[in-house]
């Protein structure tokens, strides 16, 4: 065994962003989200990610605005910690508390209230009303309303189902924020509103129904003049509230909505949706800004794989999509529609689904299989072939083959041949045939190049299970239950066969490169077996149960992945393996793929030299999707991280641009004289925005401006004074620069301050002082306006 | 916010004829014109010279036609009895034809009277033609001979009586005035070479000879008679090189189109069939009302003249190519372009102010209806006469796409008389075409399921849904023979396909070849 300190597992993006509700912060000008084990910081109107507040060490349940601060927020985590930071510059202000499992659930304007979710896991929904008079929480069938100031609580049952077939479980509840009203969700698409709750009799409701299923989210707007909802369907419905005839619709939003929340001025809407998707929607009932995920089912039925233009992973998607997902930007590029068919949200419906994918070597085509099994009809399946179209940089449809087999497809590979005109797909069915697909040029009937059946195989009418082209082309192993039949593409003549040792054989896999001459396959008898194809051998075989095998495309290494979650990367040609891990996460390891690298590294230990020229990514049995890393890559991560730290505090205005240039040297000396005690005011850009701000027609003359500018820029050194001698010494011009910069940096400052403490815990004192100085220096601000 | 996406219309392949270059090119003649003769239409000669009039052998007469003229141009009717194989002189200067009183009578294209009459044949005359000489005359008749003639001195100079049956057809060669080929009802075809006295190639065609060809390089000859045309190899000695069974009924007449590329064959079976030369396929094929018994082809095909047994003469005239331009043109006429372009080629002024429209996604009706979930209505839609009979394709898709969304039973059921007839009529059309069964036999499943109650309430439905019955019945039948002969061919296949051992290695057990049968075709493939 090869020791291996330096190469650690870690998550590699794709973390759920629907997992809880999103924030909208006060300006609307930012979404806070919950993502993984960090907090995501999304600018509502560009859709870019500004911050990703990390700090927490386990998936973060919860993200609350701060009451009584708006710049502040605070988080909670499976970790047992919650913590409070500053989003706008992504700083961590406190750390507090530590308990099992908290989660932050409800909306309290007066006070900040966090429960131990442990007590409640199995409550739908805790909110309190606008005044934090009560607290409303629902579960199963019962709406339990606790008065604070009574300290009592009403409970309110509903019948399980009435003779209508009606399902009254609730599933959702939001408080009207100055009414006394609740509105809850309920199973069968029923929206109540409750009234009058405060006496344990004399409560009332209606009823308002709309959706056809389940209701997963109500919520009122700020004012309480509307109420949105939305479920299954994909529709934003929004009911006037005290008009419920009048209703506004946005359909069709891609997936089901599993959350809505309302910025704190109620100018945006944001929904999650189950596909781990942000719709950012403006109150018109417009859609702004759509902040998308990776998208995760409950399977990937397609492997993983890597579309070899773009160097994104592909994978299934939305239902009857392909997405396309970039791994270094952590974004996904586009989604493919491959079924082309209007999606209809509705539980229990069978759809048609993407099963099978395969991408040529160059990446000119793409081969797709659908499929739709009904329960007692034939099952339909399509072959669609895309073509990669230059112009408009995705993927056009070229020929769909509908009923291509007559059962479910159980394998497809292109032919490897990179200098090859013509490129060949095979496709395996249980109906006991493999078929042959080529490019066929012309028809009399069909304009341009279109893919036909060449060949039809089988083999003594066993079902083919795997199959996998050589690296040159030449050769096309099929795995016939236990028998592995070796073809030649270009005759179509049977080789050999390989039938020893017996045992089904459940993946098969050709060596690349110096190792082209191995075949290697996993049997269902737990042995991963090597055939040398120059002698029809056995070369070697070894106890093992593999649940995946796989080949660098870009080197001779192969990855096994056993069933209990270790990874042995080996070259069939060597005995040892280069590399071996054990248990790299819990359960099985589903899906993986070798994605290669931009740029190749340059690490010359012995056990990391398999990740140099291509990363090897896997699927979980819980849908995470992880790397292997380096230590030395891990540095340079870190490093970069550092240094793009976006900052969006100051707008590109003519006098940054005139002054930027002495931003590095500035910087390069704060850096230098970083004290703790600094505090950056942000009085001169102000002053400037003002300036700039102001109509240009209204403004006095430039000569009058300019001596205005100069001498406010001018007091900014007496204030300077107090603070740092160093920055005495600069000259004027760059004080000038000083009072614009000082704003921008700040950001960066704090960011890198904040590292370097690690647990950067700012005590209560600090913070009050920080609060005290900001307060005198916008008094200090209006003095200088003045003159 | 994605837009409605419309439902996927499948395209089929169309079935039937290819289109090719040949079907363009036998395609482009007029509409026919007909004309009516006395009696079955035996022979038909085109004039080798400019007006390229033609002489048509009909009953007791032989009538010239001009090019473009319905009625004759002249007619020879000094015949005592049938007239057969009226042929013109390369020099479009005279015309020969045999008659059943065994006589054979030579005309002036310009005179009435026949110039020669050479006698000596004692039963009727079915071959005449002239040598490339010009100044002999090869007749052939059901005497079983054949005989030379002398023009100037109306002599007979040989008379060959190696045939056993009616001489039914023969030609002379255009490069040699010497030799001359003769089919007869024995069977056989024989090369004669006036030189010597005797036949110096005889060829075995295997049927009666109905018909012969030389091509224009004199070195393949074909010949037709039964259901088939044979092409033979005169410079190998009379080899076969092809035989081709198109027809279904004896061949009686062939021709070369003018470039010599194709070969028209025109038979008993009401068919004209045109080959390719190279590779003798069918590339196009005529259909006649009546049986065919002579064909010919103008110089440079510029028309089909086809005679039949009932008597009428059928004229086929290339279209002109302005002529093919005009009708193109009247199919395609719409409003002109600038209807089109009108207000779109505005453009802004620098101070515009530029009101951005959203483009209107243009929906079809049924769509329209499924977009709005209203699923009776959209199958209404798709039911519309126009729709069902025109483009049955549209409402399977609607089907499906009901059945996709799991709304086809709301949308079948609560249908009146009307509405559920116009459905089975549908289904009684359309359910047994392979493109659409998938889709229509589940829905006709739930259309029993819904509607069983109803059955016998109206005499409408019921008939309805005795045709639909029967339908089905019928298929059956056809599945169970279809599988019957597909077991048979199985059988048939397997044994005389050879078995061939697989090369194995030495750990592995030797297996017998299971060869996947590479001709089975794939689904049809469809490009989009």
């Amino acid at each position: 065994m090869v020791e291996h300190g330096d190469i650690r597992v870690v998550h590699r993006g794709g973390s759920k962003i629907n997992f809880r509700e999103p924030v909208l912060s006060h300006d609307s000008r930012l979404l806070l989200c919950a993502s993984g084990e960090c907090v995501k910081v999304f600018s509502s109107s560009t859709e870019e990610c500004v911050h990703d507040l990390q700090g927490h060490t386990d998936l973060v349940t919860g993200v609350l605005l701060n009451p009584s601060n708006h710049l502040q927020a605070y988080s909670c985590s499976a970790d047992g910690t919650v913590r409070l930071w500053d989003f706008t510059d992504g700083i961590l202000i406190k750390v507090q508390l530590h308990c099992h499992h908290v989660s932050v659930q409800p909306l309290s304007v007066s006070v900040f209230v966090y429960l131990l979710m442990c007590m409640c896991v199995t409550l739908t929904r805790l909110l309190s009303s606008s005044q934090g008079e009560y607290i409303a929480s629902a579960k199963g069938l019962h709406l339990e309303v606790y008065f604070f100031k009574k300290q009592k609580s009403y409970r309110f049952s509903l019948k399980e189902d009435n003779k209508k077939g009606a399902k009254n479980t609730f599933t959702c509840l939001s408080c009207h924020p100055k009414d006394d009203c609740i509105a809850t969700g309920h199973e069968d698409g029923k929206i109540r509103l409750w009234r009058n709750f405060n006496h344990k009799r004399e409560y009332t409701y209606s009823t308002l129904h709309w959706h056809h299923s389940a209701v997963s989210s109500v919520r009122f707007t700020p004012e309480g003049t509307n109420l949105l909802s939305g479920g299954v369907e994909s529709v934003l419905v929004q009911w006037r509230y005290n008009q419920e005839t009048q209703k506004d619709f946005l359909p069709r939003l891609g997936a089901a909505i599993t959350h809505i929340a309302v910025s704190p001025d109620g100018e945006l809407f944001c929904t999650a949706h189950s596909d781990n998707k942000l719709t950012v929607i403006q109150s018109c009932v417009k859609v702004s800004a759509v902040i998308q995920g990776l998208v995760k089912g409950e399977s990937v039925r397609t492997d993983l794989m890597v579309d070899p233009r773009s160097k994104a992973l592909v994978l299934n998607g939305k239902p009857g999509h392909l997405q396309f997902y970039s791994l270094q930007r952590d974004k996904q590029l586009y989604n493919l529609d491959i079924v082309q068919q209007e999606y209809i949200h509705e539980s229990g419906l069978q759809q048609f689904e993407v099963v099978k994918a395969a991408f040529d070597t160059r990446g000119n085509w793409l081969a797709t299989v659908e499929e739709r099994k009904q329960k007692d009809s034939t099952l339909e399946l399509n072959l669609k072939l895309w073509a990669y179209d230059e112009q408009t940089q995705s993927f056009v449809l070229n020929t769909t083959v509908s009923g291509p087999h007559e059962a479910r497809i159980t394998a497809m590979c292109f032919c490897h041949t990179a200098d090859s005109q013509t490129t060949m797909l095979v496709s395996a069915s249980q109906d006991g045939h493999f078929k042959a697909w080529q490019l066929e040029s012309n028809h009399y009937f069909y304009e341009g190049p279109f893919w036909s059946c060449d060949f039809v195989g089988a083999y003594h009418s066993l079902v083919p299970e795997c199959c996998c082209f050589s690296a040159d082309g030449s050769l096309l192993a099929i795995s016939f239950q236990e028998v592995v039949t070796v073809w030649s593409p270009a005759s179509w003549e049977l080789l050999t066969t390989l039938s020893q040792p017996p045992g089904a054989i459940r993946d098969l896999c050709f060596g690349r490169q110096s190792c082209s001459k191995y075949l290697l396959g996993t049997t269902a008898k737990n042995l991963l077996c090597c055939w040398n194809l120059l002698t029809c051998t056995l070369e070697w075989s070894t106890s093992m149960d593999v649940s995946l095998l796989l080949s660098d495309p870009l080197s001779e290494n192969m990855a096994a992945f056993c069933s209990h979650a270790g990874l042995f990367v080996f070259k069939p040609s060597e005995p040892r393996p280069l590399f071996s891990h054990k248990a790299i996460c819990s359960g099985k390891v589903t899906r993986a793929v070798f994605a290669p690298r931009e740029e190749m590294l340059e690490s010359c230990e012995e056990s990391s030299q398999w990740l140099n020229r291509s990363q090897l990514y896997f699927l979980t049995q819980y849908m995470d999707l992880m790397t292997f890393i380096t230590k030395a890559e891990e540095d340079r991560l870190m490093a970069s991280s550092k240094r793009l730290v976006i900052d969006d505090s100051v707008a590109v205005t003519p006098f940054y641009l005139l002054l930027g240039k002495h931003r590095q040297q500035q910087q390069e000396k704060q850096d230098r004289s970083f004290s703790a005690e600094r505090n950056q005011l942000p009085q001169g850009s102000v002053a400037i925005k003002e300036l700039l701000h102001t109509p240009a027609h209204v403004l006095p003359s430039a000569s009058f401006l300019c001596s205005m500018f100069v001498r406010s820029l001018l007091i900014s050194v007496t204030d300077k004074e107090k603070k740092s001698e160093e920055e005495e010494m600069e000259s004027d011009k760059e004080e000038e620069s000083e009072c614009e910069m000082e704003a921008s940096t700040m950001g960066q400052g704090q960011t890198a301050e904040a590292q370097e403490t690690a647990a950067p815990a700012l005590t209560k004192a600090q913070a009050r002082e920080l609060r005290r100085v900001k307060k005198l220096d916008h008094s200090w601000l209006s003095s200088l306006l003045d003159s | 916010m994605a837009s409605f996406k419309p439902t996927k219309i499948q395209v089929y392949p169309k079935l039937g004829e290819k289109v090719t270059q040949d079907t363009l090119y036998w395609k482009n003649y007029k509409a026919p014109v007909q004309i009516k003769e006395f009696g079955a239409v035996t022979n038909i000669d085109f004039s080798p010279v400019a007006p390229h009039n033609y002489a048509v052998t009909a009953f007791t007469r032989i009538h010239i036609y001009g090019p473009f003229s319905q009625e004759p141009v002249k007619s020879f009717t000094r015949f005592k009895d049938t007239a057969y194989c009226g042929r013109f002189r390369s020099d479009g200067q005279l015309l020969v034809a045999g008659c059943e009183d065994s006589v054979v009578r030579l005309f002036d294209v310009s005179g009435k009277v026949a110039l020669r009459m050479f006698k000596g044949h004692t039963k009727a005359v079915r071959v005449t033609d002239f040598t490339s000489d010009r100044y002999h005359i090869l007749t052939g008749s059901d005497d079983y001979t054949c005989r030379l003639w002398d023009i100037p001195n109306s002599t007979e100079l040989t008379s060959y009586q190696e045939h056993t049956d009616y001489i039914r057809c023969g030609i002379t060669s255009k490069l040699n005035r010497d030799l001359f080929i003769t089919g007869s009802y024995d069977h056989t075809l024989k090369l004669f070479d006036a030189r010597v006295n005797k036949s110096v190639m005889t060829m075995d065609h295997g049927q009666p000879v109905e018909s012969l060809l030389l091509y224009p390089s004199e070195g393949l000859l074909v010949s037709a008679g039964g259901r088939y045309v044979k092409v033979w190899d005169l410079l190998k000695g009379g080899q076969p090189l092809v035989s081709l069974k198109n027809h279904h009924k004896t061949v009686t007449c062939l021709c070369l189109s003018s470039n010599g590329q194709r070969l028209l064959s025109a038979s008993l079976d009401r068919h004209v069939k045109v080959y390719n030369t190279t590779n003798y396929k069918v590339v196009h094929n005529f259909d006649y009302a009546a049986s065919i018994l002579s064909l010919g082809l103008a110089p440079d095909d510029e028309s089909i003249v086809v005679g039949m047994t009932n008597g009428i003469l059928s004229i086929k005239h290339r279209k002109s190519s302005e002529e093919t331009k005009e009708i193109s043109g009247q199919q395609k006429r719409r409003p002109a372009y600038r209807v089109f372009v009108k207000g779109k080629n505005y453009v802004p002024k620098q101070d515009d102010y530029l009101v951005s429209k959203p483009v209107k996604q243009h929906l079809a009706k049924y769509d329209k209806q499924l977009k709005r979930f209203n699923v009776s209505k959209a199958l209404d839609t798709a039911l519309e006469t126009w729709t069902r009979f025109r483009k049955p394709e549209i409402t399977v898709a609607v089907i499906k796409e009901l059945d996709r969304r799991g709304t086809l039973k709301n949308a079948l059921a609560g249908r009146d008389e009307r509405g559920l007839s116009q459905l089975l009529n549908f289904l009684v059309g359309n359910l047994v075409d392979p493109r659409f069964a998938p889709v229509l036999v589940p829905a006709t499943e739930m259309i029993l399921d819904i509607y069983q109650s109803v059955i016998g309430q109206s005499p409408v439905v019921d008939v309805q849904l005795q045709r639909l019955q029967d339908l089905l019945e019928r298929e059956i039948g056809y599945q169970q023979d279809l599988l019957e002969v597909l077991g048979m061919l199985d059988t048939m296949f397997t044994s005389s396909l050879p078995r061939k051992e697989v090369p194995c290695s030495g750990i592995s057990r030797p297996n017998g070849l299971a060869q996947g049968d590479a001709s089975a075709p794939g689904p049809q493939p469809q490009a989009t």
